[in-house]
C-alpha cells in the first residue's frame, strides 16, 4: 500500500492550496460554528453560506461541485433526526400510515428537520474542502500553532504516518483468514458466531503485538537518527499578508451570514 | 474501500446545538488536560512513538470484522481495549487521536462536535473499561476476562447513552425514540466489542503476559479508577432501563429542572435582537451583545493591520 493511500489531498496550484493551513483550519471551524448558530429556517443565510462554499470550491480549482459529490457521508446520520418531523408541535402538513400507526408531519417539525440537514450538509462540505486543499501533515502543524497540545499532535502525526503500514498488516491478517476458510457449496466456512468472534479477537491481539513490537523498532530507528523527544519540521509556516486579509474577509462574510439569518 | 465508518456513534456537525457542543468540549478538554499532565509525568520520550503506533493500531483494528448473520458483522471500537492494555490516561489520548483523525481526514464525525464524540467514544469508554477491568485485578484469569467483556459491553452502552442524551438535549431527536434505538443497536454492537476485546486480551495474556503486567499503575490510582468506572457503569445500568422504559419521566425531570428549555431553544439564537438570551432582556445583555460586535470588528481590524505589517 502506498503511503498516501488514506490521503484526501488533491494537488493543485490554487489560491486555497497556498493559504496558510492555520487560516484554512480556523475559517472552517468558524464557518461550522456559524452554521450551528443559525436559527431554524434561516433560508437567506443558508443560501449565503452555500454561495460562500461554492466560492471556496471555485477558488480551490477542484470544480464547482467537488465537495457536493463527496458530502453524502453524513447523510445516514439524518435518520437520527427524523423524529423531529413528528414530535415538534405545529400545524399538520400531512399524515401517513405505517405499520398500523399514523404519523403526522408538522410544519414546525419539517422546518427543524430540513434546517438540521442543511446545517450538517454545509458543515461537512467545508470540512471535506479543508482536507482536500491542505496536506495532512500541514494540518497537524497548523493545529500545533493553534495551541493543540504537542503530545496529541505528535500522536496524530504518528497515527497518520503508520496507518498505512498497519493497514497492510490488517490486510495480511484478513487474507490469511480468507485463505484458511475454505467452504464447499452449501456449507459455510468456519464455526459458529462465537468461534468467528474469537478468531477476530485473536487477529486483533496479533495485530496489537505486531504493532507493539514495531513501535520498539521505530523508536530505536528514531534514536539512531538523533531523536530527543522533539519533532522538527522543514516546513515552517509563516502568515503572509494575504492570509490575514482572507481571515478578515471570511469573518466579515460569516458575520453577515449571521445577521442575514436573523431577518 | 479503505475506510468505511463502522460506528453509528460519530455525530456529524449540525446535529448538536452549539451550547451542547461547547459543554462537551469543556469537559473533554479538562479530562484531556489531566490525561496529558499525568502521561507527561509518568512516561518517557519512548512512549510517544509507542502511543502513536498504538493509535494507528486501534484505527487499523477497527477494520477487523467477523460475519454475524444476514450481512451484518461485528467490529471492534477499541476504547476499553486501549485503556486496558495502555492504561487509562494513555488509552484516552490514543482514542482521542483516533477520533480526531476520523473527523478531520474522513469526515466521520464533525469538527465542532468532536468534543462530544471524544467524550462518548474515547473518554467514558476508557474510564468504564479500565475501571471495571481493574476491579478484578486480583482475580483469576477467567474472571478477569469475563469482567473485561462486561466492561467492554458497558463502555459501548455508556457511549451510546451519552450520545442519545446529547442529541436529545440539542433538540435533534426525540428521547422516546433515540434512547431505545441507540441502546438497542449498541447492545448488539457491544456484544461484538466484548467478544473481540476478551479474545484479544486472552491472546495477549497467553503470548506476552509481561505487557499487561507492566502497564499496571499504582494500587492507589487503580482504586480511584475502579471507583470512577464502577460509578459510571452503575449509573448506566440503573439509568438505561429507567430511561428506555419511561423517557417521559426523564423529559419531565428535565422540564422541572428547567434545563430542557435552556438547551433546546436558546442555542439557536445567541444574539437575537442584540440581547443575549441567557441574561434576559436587560441592559447588561444589550451591552454584552455590543461587546461581541466590537470584538468581531476589532478582530477584523487587527487581522488587516497585521497583514499590512507583514507586508512591510
Amino acid at each position: 500500500m502506498h503511503f498516501d493511500a488514506f490521503d484526501r489531498y488533491h494537488e493543485k496550484e490554487s489560491f486555497l492550496h497556498r493559504l496558510d493551513p492555520r487560516v484554512k483550519a480556523l475559517v472552517t471551524v468558524i464557518f461550522i460554528v456559524s452554521n450551528a448558530l443559525l436559527p431554524d429556517g434561516a433560508w437567506l443565510a443558508f443560501i449565503f453560506g452555500w454561495i460562500f462554499l461554492i466560492a471556496a470550491n471555485l477558488l480551490s480549482q477542484l470544480g464547482i461541485g467537488y465537495t457536493l459529490k463527496r458530502s453524502l457521508v453524513a447523510l445516514p446520520f439524518a435518520l437520527i433526526a427524523i423524529t423531529v418531523l413528528f414530535t415538534i408541535p405545529g400545524k399538520p402538513l400531512f399524515t401517513f400510515q405505517l405499520f398500523a400507526s399514523h404519523f403526522t408531519v408538522t410544519d414546525a417539525g419539517f422546518l427543524r428537520f430540513v434546517s438540521i440537514l442543511i446545517r450538517s450538509w454545509l458543515s461537512v462540505q467545508m470540512a471535506i474542502l479543508l482536507v482536500a486543499v491542505t496536506r495532512f501533515p500541514d494540518l497537524i502543524h497548523a493545529l500545533e500553532h493553534l495551541k493543540v497540545p504537542a503530545i496529541l499532535t505528535t500522536i496524530i502525526a504518528f497515527l497518520y504516518r503508520y496507518l498505512f503500514v498497519l493497514t497492510d498488516e490488517v490486510f495480511r491478517l484478513l487474507r490469511a483468514r480468507e485463505s484458511r476458510s475454505a467452504a464447499t457449496t452449501g456449507n459455510r466456512s468456519g464455526g459458529g458466531v462465537l468461534w468467528r468472534a474469537r478468531v477476530a479477537g485473536n487477529m486483533a491481539g496479533q495485530l496489537f503485538l505486531r504493532s507493539y513490537e514495531r513501535s520498539d523498532r521505530i523508536y530505536n530507528a528514531m534514536l539512531s537518527r538523533g531523536y530527543s523527544g522533539h519533532l522538527y519540521t522543514l516546513n515552517a509556516h509563516e502568515m503572509k499578508p494575504r492570509d490575514y486579509y482572507v481571515t478578515a474577509l471570511a469573518i466579515v462574510v460569516i458575520f453577515v451570514t449571521q445577521i442575514l439569518g436573523r431577518f | 474501500m479503505l475506510y468505511s465508518p463502522v460506528q453509528p456513534m460519530h455525530i456529524p456537525d449540525g446535529f448538536l446545538s452549539l451550547a451542547i457542543s461547547i459543554i462537551c468540549w469543556v469537559i473533554t478538554a479538562s479530562v484531556l488536560g489531566l490525561a496529558i499532565s499525568k502521561t507527561n509525568k509518568s512516561l518517557g520520550e519512548k512512549q510517544i512513538p509507542l502511543m502513536g503506533v498504538m493509535a494507528a493500531f486501534i484505527f487499523a483494528a477497527q477494520m477487523i470484522n467477523f460475519p454475524v448473520a444476514g450481512g451484518t458483522s461485528g467490529h471492534l471500537l477499541g476504547g476499553a481495549l486501549a485503556a486496558i492494555v495502555l492504561g487509562p490516561w494513555a488509552g484516552m489520548l490514543v482514542m482521542t487521536s483516533v477520533i480526531a483523525v476520523q473527523g478531520l481526514l474522513f469526515q466521520d464525525g464533525g469538527l465542532v462536535v468532536m468534543g462530544a464524540n471524544i467524550l462518548n467514544m474515547g473518554l467514558v469508554t476508557a474510564a468504564v473499561g479500565y475501571g471495571l477491568y481493574r476491579s478484578a485485578a486480583s482475580q483469576s484469569k477467567s474472571v478477569k476476562l469475563g469482567v473485561a467483556g462486561v466492561a467492554a459491553w458497558l463502555s459501548v452502552m455508556t457511549g451510546a447513552l451519552l450520545t442519545s442524551l446529547q442529541l436529545w438535549l440539542s433538540g435533534t431527536s426525540d428521547l422516546q425514540v433515540v434512547i431505545p434505538a441507540m441502546l438497542g443497536v449498541h447492545a448488539l454492537i457491544g456484544v461484538g466489542e466484548a467478544l473481540i476485546t476478551v479474545s484479544a486480551l486472552a491472546f495477549i495474556i497467553q503470548t506476552r503476559p509481561d505487557l499487561l503486567a507492566e502497564g499496571s499503575e499504582s494500587a492507589k490510582g487503580s482504586r480511584n479508577w475502579v471507583f470512577v468506572g464502577g460509578l459510571i457503569a452503575l449509573v448506566v445500568v440503573l439509568f438505561s432501563p429507567l430511561a428506555s422504559a419511561s423517557p417521559d419521566g426523564l423529559e419531565r425531570v428535565a422540564t422541572d429542572m428547567g434545563f430542557i428549555n435552556a438547551s433546546q431553544s436558546a442555542p439557536y439564537s445567541i444574539i437575537p435582537d442584540y440581547t443575549l438570551p441567557f441574561l434576559g432582556e436587560t441592559a447588561i445583555s444589550t451591552i454584552l451583545a455590543g461587546v461581541i460586535g466590537v470584538i468581531v470588528v476589532g478582530a477584523v481590524i487587527v487581522l488587516v493591520g497585521r497583514g499590512i505589517k507583514a507586508r512591510a
